[in-house]
């Protein structure tokens, strides 16, 4: 039954992330990439992950990708379609990525992964907390500041110059 | 649950799929998209692990991943937009000066 | 899980999910007629004795109406919108406890259909998708007035989501947990033991951008029908109309259902039977919204944006401060 649900949304997360990649419409594309998270988020249930499946769909779906689609809304014609997505390496491209995959996944498959048994203990989000606040203190503090100062440079970068053109 | 090595082929897929598509498509947002696929399967990962070797580590370090990724976007599209209000354009392969 | 564990589950989803929809259909009655009191005006009265049957004949109104898609709209998307703004909207009522858990022929029922330990963040998840209905419908239009009702909505809905979230990460201090039937279990017992009176900014905050996020007025911008026409579903008739119609309502109750549980307590009182509590209470904040809905002017939408940016969001930063502070010291 895991198995299965397992499956389901892995086939759904690389589905629709090759429609992602090759959509010819940019919107069509972050819907699909939308698709996607959803599926991961599914997929950190199962690992018994509410607590990050819920702040994957939070972050990733409310607000990335929502900003993306703010930023197709703003940058593109509306109903642009059909214009050409691709470089001229696309042969090149496809073909070192299936390469780099096929290596990956041999690396996979020979790898042995350390696999301890046992269940992690039932109050999850208290343990991530201690963790974040004890052992990962300043990883924390250091990404707070990584936010801030991305709020900045964001409004920084993305506002107006007051004498620019009006457009 | 899923043997471990399930999430692992599927993190790779997607990580490939990524790599893909920001190797292959010109549209800077399309590129955007791709590179949070790839952050994406390094969380699921991460996931893996932590849930196998009961350790919260892993998903403390999904945590911090996807804050950098909401600031990453965040200045991200603000210069994308910014590009387009200069050039009209977000298609990687147009944009190659460095000055305008 | 056993078989009658099973059906007990069916029969809550059942129960709570056909109250809901009798509890949408008739907090628009409640509106239309609350709305016309304050206006000295009347109301619908006409169906049913006091008017009690009007929402069944809007409802097989719009049920009969043409459902009618724009030439050159996206098809897919443009059916998937109003689906997802209604869904979104009536899951999110899932983690909501009616009452407290009840005992009967040996089996301990929750009245909740399920009680995630991370049941906050689960709502606001739903809400955040709830933006993507708006977003959809607006692009899928095909429609300039749908568009800009659209790109308004989210930006409006991901501006107030931020300040809806951290208003409630005060109570959430001071509770320990995202469980809502935990926090409304913490707030039995006495009066003073509502987080509305420890967290009587965060209350505020909350139910200001909570407003907000249901696109009610004085935030009705999405659909500021003097300047849009009528926002992001301009173009749609019939029962397409009706879902949003629907979301929006449901939006309502599950929001007020949230405040009541958050700082007010939620099923616990005195006297009446717990689910009897939680009515009066959701039933009060409804009154809330209709009051605010029938006396306060529309929001300017640089005003409204100011508002959420500079007012609301460093004052719920300021309350989770204070609040910081106050559990340091008392240790």
């Amino acid at each position: 039954m895991n198995l299965l649900v397992f499956y389901i949304l892995a086939i759904l997360a690389a589905g629709s992330a090759i429609m992602v990649v090759t959509m010819k419409n940019i919107f069509h594309s972050a819907l699909f990439l939308v698709l996607t998270f959803f599926s991961v988020a599914g997929i950190y249930v199962l690992l018994n992950a509410e607590f990050l499946a819920a702040v994957q769909v939070l972050i990733y779906v409310g607000a990335i990708t929502i900003l993306m689609i703010f930023a197709i809304m703003l940058t593109h014609q509306l109903f642009s379609r059909s214009l050409r997505q691709v470089n001229e390496q696309v042969i090149p491209a496809s073909l070192i990525t299936f390469i780099f995959f096929v290596l990956s996944v041999v690396a996979l498959a020979k790898t042995a992964w350390p696999v301890s048994g046992g269940q992690l203990p039932e109050d999850r989000i208290f343990e991530i907390g201690k963790l974040l606040m004890s052992e990962y203190v300043i990883p924390f503090e250091v990404v707070s500041v990584v936010l801030l100062v991305a709020l900045v440079g964001a409004i920084i970068i993305g506002r107006r110059e007051k004498s620019g053109d009006t457009k | 649950m899923a043997p471990l090595a399930n999430y692992l082929v599927l993190a790779a897929i997607l990580f490939a799929l990524g790599v893909w598509g920001v190797l292959r498509n010109r549209n800077a947002l399309i590129i955007f998209m791709c590179i949070e696929l790839m952050l994406n399967a390094v969380n699921l990962t991460f996931m893996g692990f932590s849930a196998y070797l009961n350790d919260y580590s892993g998903q403390v370090f999904v945590f911090l991943i996807m804050a950098v990724a909401a600031a990453e976007v965040a200045v991200g599209l603000a210069i994308i937009v910014s590009i387009f209000r200069h050039k009209e354009n977000v298609n990687v392969d147009e944009i190659n000066v460095m000055k305008w | 899980m056993t078989l009658t564990l099973i059906i007990i589950q069916i029969i809550k989803v059942i129960a709570i999910f056909v109250g809901l929809l009798t509890a949408i259909a008739y907090t628009t009655l409640f509106e239309r007629r609350m709305v016309a009191f304050i206006q000295g005006r009347v109301g619908p009265n006409r169906v049913g004795p006091a008017g009690l049957f009007q929402p069944i004949a809007d409802a097989i109104k719009l049920l009969f109406k043409e459902e009618f898609i724009p030439d050159k709209a996206n098809k897919v998307l443009f059916s998937i919108a109003p689906l997802l703004s209604f869904t979104t909207a009536a899951m999110a009522i899932a983690v909501i406890p009616v009452g407290d858990s009840i005992t009967i022929g040996g089996y301990q029922i929750d009245l909740v259909i399920s009680d995630l330990n991370v049941g906050i963040l689960y709502i606001f998840a739903l809400s955040s998708l709830a933006v993507y209905g708006i977003v959809l419908a607006g692009w899928s239009s095909n429609s300039k007035y749908s568009l800009l009702g659209g790109l308004r909505s989210s930006a409006q809905m991901i501006s107030y989501e931020i300040g809806l979230g951290l208003s409630v990460v005060g109570v959430l201090m001071l509770s320990g947990t995202f469980s809502i039937a935990e926090i409304v279990r913490q707030q039995s017992g006495s009066i003073l033991n509502w987080y509305f009176f420890k967290q009587p900014i965060a209350f505020f905050l909350f139910f200001v951008s909570a407003i907000a996020e249901s696109n009610r007025i004085p935030f009705d911008l999405p659909e500021a029908e003097s300047e849009l026409v009528g926002g992001y579903n301009t173009e749609y008739a019939g029962m397409r109309f009706g879902l949003f119609y629907l979301a929006e309502y449901c939006n309502m109750i599950t929001i007020s259902a949230l405040a009541a549980s958050l700082f007010f307590g939620g099923w616990s009182g005195p006297f009446l039977p717990p689910i009897i509590w939680f009515l009066i209470k959701v039933v009060i904040f409804l009154f809330v919204f209709v009051w605010v809905r029938g006396t306060l002017p529309r929001f300017r939408y640089d005003q409204l944006m100011r508002f959420g940016w500079l007012a609301i969001i460093p004052l719920t930063l300021v309350n989770i401060l204070i609040t910081g502070l106050v559990m340091v010291l008392k240790g």
